[in-house]
């Protein structure tokens, strides 16, 4: 049994090499200055109007792409989860399938249709409707990230409707439950777990997002995202990216502890 | 939930269905127009898949995305069943511990792994091919583990232990009895590892050398230097490759009902 143990050992070196010491390395940089003394001022960077406005707006953004794909996808899960037979299984496949196609290219797409002189100007000028001058602008970017992260609400809230027990539903059409409050009190409360990691893959994902702010956005609009690359690919002050990125990994994983808590929450009211 | 969806319901669905699709069709029905206008129709062409078979600058691209994919796949799904075989008999409170910092590279947002890897890489070596697969194996390993752990849970011990009461050596009791039960874990973790991989941009961006691409960040640095219909090309031999791919697997699973589970 002991020289089974072994075989985690190459494993455990890849961890402690690759996942642990990097992240202390970006601690490091974080908490010293260009001469290599100790600071804080990376962190404190953060309170800089400039960045506390990439903040801002990263989570605003994030927020809504969340918000938006939780409404879009909350009852297009449903419906799908009602779906049975041979077909379903295809259908299915297909709204899953946007998650497989490279996420540039989506985004590459989306660029194609937003540009000005793209397809949707083309085709609201040929309606006689105003023209849109979407892209470069916060819209463009929500879009974007909506687009880009819809099928990864999809997919866990689909999951969690088609796990719900049906003869849970039948048990409360025969007690006298409506169709409302048997969908209010069994089929919300059983999804939500669904929701929930709905939630943490769309919102982790676009909170720390600089690409699609980068082609959609163009570079007027900076997101925190960008502002760290920024730090790292333009102007080489590796001390104070790894400082921001430090603050947007703290927030991430604040967000992701709430989200936590109300799941575990609403179980124990539940039960 | 036993109702079938109503006609309203069915419109939603296909709205939907239409606003995900439409934006990588018309990439497609691009990637064959003369025109290098999107909005006007210039006639059928495969100009621009000629021209994209030509361009040095996308094969070799496309050779690294190949290379380093499946080399990060492979070594990640090697790395992560060994550690689900070796960490499957450690003591609850340092599996815990393990399973924690597997979440780590999943969890965390890509842009600090992607900076957090290139960071070592700089201070101790230098960024190239190297320091992406790196990155790759260290973002493929969780999804592997993740697949295979709930498997080897499932393996019954005891088939296990009567194979070795038989005579069987442990290695060849684990070859014939477990191997075969967490197959399909291991299979479905090296595609995710696979895709993943293949999908990542943001960590690619950081860990990549000088003057090398992936296919993500081809398309990315295309991007914002503008329009270029030899990417739409590009795109639509992706999605296709991707279609037929997932069809091939959905085939492979469906024939074996027994080991479908993802």
């Amino acid at each position: 049994m002991n020289k089974r143990k072994l075989l985690a050992g190459p494993y455990m070196v890849w961890a402690a090499g690759f996942i642990i010491l990097p992240l202390l390395i970006v601690l490091y940089y974080g908490l010293t200055n260009a001469d290599g003394g100790f600071s804080f001022a990376n962190f404190i960077a953060i309170t800089d109007p400039m960045h506390l406005k990439a903040l801002g707006e990263s989570l605003l953004i994030a927020f809504g792409s969340t918000v938006i794909s939780l409404v879009v996808a909350y009852p297009l899960a449903y419906i799908l989860s009602k779906m049975q037979g041979g077909k379903s299984g295809i259908i299915i496949m297909m709204f899953i399938l946007p998650m497989w196609i490279n996420f540039m290219l989506r985004v590459l797409a989306l660029q194609m249709i937003l540009s000005n002189n793209g397809l949707l100007n083309a085709l609201l000028g040929f309606l006689h409707l105003p023209l849109q001058h979407i892209m470069y602008s916060k819209t463009a970017i929500l879009i974007g990230m909506t687009y880009d992260y819809l099928p990864f609400m999809i997919l866990p809230i689909y999951n969690a409707m088609c796990k719900i027990d049906r003869d849970l539903l039948d048990a409360a059409a025969d007690l006298g439950a409506g169709r409302l409050q048997s969908f209010r009190r069994i089929i919300i409360p059983l999804s939500l777990p669904g929701v929930i990691s709905g939630i943490i893959m769309v919102f982790i994902p676009s909170i720390s997002e600089f690409a699609i702010a980068d082609i959609l956005g163009g570079s007027k609009i900076l997101l925190i995202g960008n502002v760290i690359e920024q730090e790292f690919s333009l102007s080489s002050n590796w001390n104070l990216g790894s400082g921001l990125s430090i603050v947007l990994m703290i927030f991430i994983f604040i967000s992701m502890a709430i989200m936590n808590r109300t799941e575990t929450d609403e179980e124990g009211t539940s039960v | 939930m036993s109702k079938k969806p109503s006609l309203l319901e069915k419109c939603y669905v296909g709205l939907i269905f239409f606003l995900l699709y439409a934006p990588i069709l018309i990439l497609i029905v691009c990637s064959f127009n003369a025109s290098k206008s999107r909005v006007v129709w210039g006639g059928f062409t495969f100009d621009w898949y000629i021209a994209l078979f030509q361009n040095e600058e996308v094969l070799s691209a496309i050779r690294t995305s190949l290379m380093l994919t499946f080399s990060a796949a492979l070594i990640a799904t090697l790395l992560g069943t060994f550690a689900c075989i070796g960490m499957s008999v450690f003591k609850k409170n340092s599996r815990q511990t393990m399973m924690t910092i597997t979440n780590i590279p999943m969890l965390n947002a890509d842009i600090v792994t992607g900076i957090a890897i290139m960071l070592l890489f700089v201070r101790f070596w230098n960024l190239g091919f190297m320091s992406m697969l790196v990155a790759h194996v260290t973002l493929g390993v969780p999804y592997v583990i993740l697949n295979v752990m709930p498997k080897l849970n499932q393996t019954s011990r005891i088939t296990y232990e009567a194979a070795m009461d038989l005579g069987a050596s442990p290695v060849y009791a684990f070859w014939k009895v477990v191997l075969p039960d967490i197959m399909p874990g291991i299979f479905s973790g090296f595609l995710l590892a696979f895709t993943i991989s293949l999908d990542d941009f943001v960590i690619t961006y950081f860990t990549k050398g000088a003057g090398m691409n992936t296919i993500s960040t081809m398309i990315y640095q295309q991007a914002r230097r503008g329009i270029n219909p030899e990417m739409y090309a590009l795109s639509t031999i992706l999605f296709l490759l991707i279609l037929v791919v997932l069809w091939i697997v959905n085939r492979s699973t469906a024939s074996r009902p027994q080991e479908q589970s993802n």
